[in-house]
């Protein structure tokens, strides 16, 4: 890679060992990626729970965060994804007292290194949104995809150790998505169905998730109606990313980089695929393989404070005989209670939890503590996740997973 | 430049490592696919379910799913509880970003389809100076 005199400056050691550390592991995945230099990043966001990182990770952290001399916090705003537990809630959970104190130990480490500790996997919806043609180092998959697609900013899949080197060096190596080129799409789709519930929103990106393939697929979707609101691209887009590894989609006359087809280069494609309500019903039922349910999830990605206001109003007057759990951000978990919508979910039997995603929260292991297994849950992502983890997760609307919640089962 | 018995492929990190490969036409992610304590695949849907991944070399079509992977190849490698490396047809960012911080061996980008290129169970040996793969 070209280094300018700052980056050779910093590998020479100059601005310490924690920023040459940093540069090193930056400049092996640029040199693998072809990258041929630098480019400056505004903002960075971590993946940052324990149970991705580890006992090693956060030792690997903790001394990091001991390292004398030179720069020893980031350069540039650094925040974070999901951690692996709600504190207050730990307990309900049943998860362990190791895990909350691997959690704390995260923290304690992060907070040295001057990343401030946001907890939020929707920073999009409660941070700061990046601006088209902004420059970002982002994790977490569903954060880069809708960062990228509906913003029109520009990020790779930053894994935490990068997106941590981006943070202290205020640079990415210049490859992928950063690029123009990688930006054009490579895969014309059409579809006459425009979803109306979040479930399907998933769904759908699912489909074309599953299409695609791969991170280096950038899909073009033309045939939907209307604008789309946040929470539904929130969905698609988190869908996509987990089930086809995709990191950019365009929506002609719909994201910003595809107002017309051709601005993305579409019009030099073929149509390869229609997908219509049948291929989205058909992901959706091939998660429905058991009526009864153990747990009710919603999560990932967090729940806006427009989801939630919609789930208390579901949850008005119902009493629950499965636990119901709804995830959100410490952004809107305290408009959540200010507003009533936490009171009206609780009230109900369900729990509304903050700061955590549920399946970056030991999922296996709370899953055995409290004897769940069958799992209801309006986001597509979650049951593409949780199969690994050894649930039986089922897809469904918002409306059926309340009802699913009050009955024990899933119609 | 290929031969019958040598891939080359168009990107390279880690150092040589010589085992047996574990082959399928299916993705890698290390939070959805894998028991990561156990040291098997656990994605039922996975086409390596139920079989160990420790000290083999996988071969595969993609890189799947999220941005864990790179914390949890780093967690996998400090138990041994890892891959002895990983080639693929595709990958994203993550894996490679994982494979530099946790000191794996990677290959991706063929002129073939590796995972049809490797027979499964094969003895191969990975010189990621020459960005290649041969069939001992």
């Amino acid at each position: 890679m070209n280094l300018n005199d700052e980056e050779r400056a910093i590998l020479a050691g100059e601005a310490g060992p924690i920023a040459k550390l940093c540069l090193e592991h930056q400049i092996a995945v640029g040199d693998f990626f072809g990258a041929e230099d630098f480019v400056p990043v505004t903002q960075a966001h971590i993946m940052a729970d324990t149970e991705s990182l580890g006992q090693a990770g956060v030792m690997w952290l903790e001394k990091l965060a001991k390292t004398e001399g030179g720069q020893r916090r980031v350069r540039i705003p650094t925040i974070t994804d999901p951690r692996g537990t709600d504190f207050a809630k730990a307990g309900q959970l049943r998860q362990t007292e190791w895990m909350v104190a691997l959690e704390r130990r995260a923290v304690d480490a992060f907070t040295a290194l001057g990343v401030s500790m946001t907890d939020t996997c929707i920073n999009y919806q409660t941070i700061q949104a990046p601006t088209r043609g902004e420059h970002v180092a982002f994790g977490d998959t569903g954060v880069v995809i809708y960062s990228n697609a509906i913003c029109g900013a520009r990020s790779n899949f930053e894994g935490g150790p990068s997106a941590l080197a981006a943070g202290m060096t205020g640079r990415t190596p210049r490859y992928g998505f950063h690029l123009d080129a990688q930006r054009q799409a490579t895969l014309r789709i059409r579809t006459d169905f425009t979803p109306r519930t979040l479930n399907d929103w998933g769904a759908l990106g699912g489909v074309v998730g599953r299409l695609a393939g791969n991170y280096w697929s950038v899909p073009v979707v033309e045939g939907l109606e209307g604008a789309p609101g946040s929470d539904a691209m929130k969905h698609f887009g988190a869908a996509m990313a987990s089930f086809g590894s995709i990191a950019l989609f365009h929506l002609v006359g719909i994201t910003p980089e595809a107002q017309r087809l051709q601005d993305v280069g579409g019009d030099k494609l073929p149509v390869a695929h229609r997908v219509g309500q049948a291929e989205v019903q058909a992901l959706q039922q091939a998660y429905a393989v058991d009526k009864d349910i153990d747990v009710v999830v919603f999560s990932a990605p967090q729940l806006s404070l427009y989801e939630l206001r919609d789930l208390a109003a579901l949850c008005e007057g119902q009493r629950f005989v499965r636990p119901l759990l709804a995830v959100t951000s410490p952004q809107v978990k305290p408009d959540a209670d200010r507003l009533g919508f936490t009171q009206r979910i609780e009230a109900a039997g369900g729990s509304v939890l903050s700061g955590m995603c549920f399946y970056q929260s030991y999922a296996r292991e709370i899953a055995e503590a409290n004897g769940w297994k069958r799992l209801a849950t309006n986001s597509a992502k979650l049951v593409n996740i949780l199969g690994g983890y050894g649930y039986v997760p089922m897809l469904a609307s918002m409306e059926r997973c309340v009802e699913a919640a009050r009955t024990g089962r899933i119609e | 430049m290929n031969d019958s018995r040598s891939f080359i492929a168009r990107h390279a990190i880690g150092k040589p490592v010589r085992g047996q490969a574990l082959v399928a036409s299916d993705g890698f992610s290390a939070r959805y696919d894998l028991d990561r304590l156990a040291g098997v695949f656990s994605r039922p849907a996975h086409k390596l379910a139920g079989q160990s991944y420790v000290g083999r070399i996988l071969v595969l079509d993609t890189a799947k799913g999220g941005v864990a992977s790179a914390w949890m190849l780093h967690e996998m490698a400090s138990r041994s509880k890892v891959p002895l490396a990983i080639v693929f047809n595709t990958v994203n960012p993550i894996l490679v970003q994982g494979a530099a911080f946790g000191g794996i061996t990677m290959l991706a980008g063929f002129d073939t389809d590796i995972t049809q290129a490797i027979p499964h169970a094969a003895e191969v040996e990975i010189d990621p100076v020459a960005r290649r793969i041969t069939l001992l």
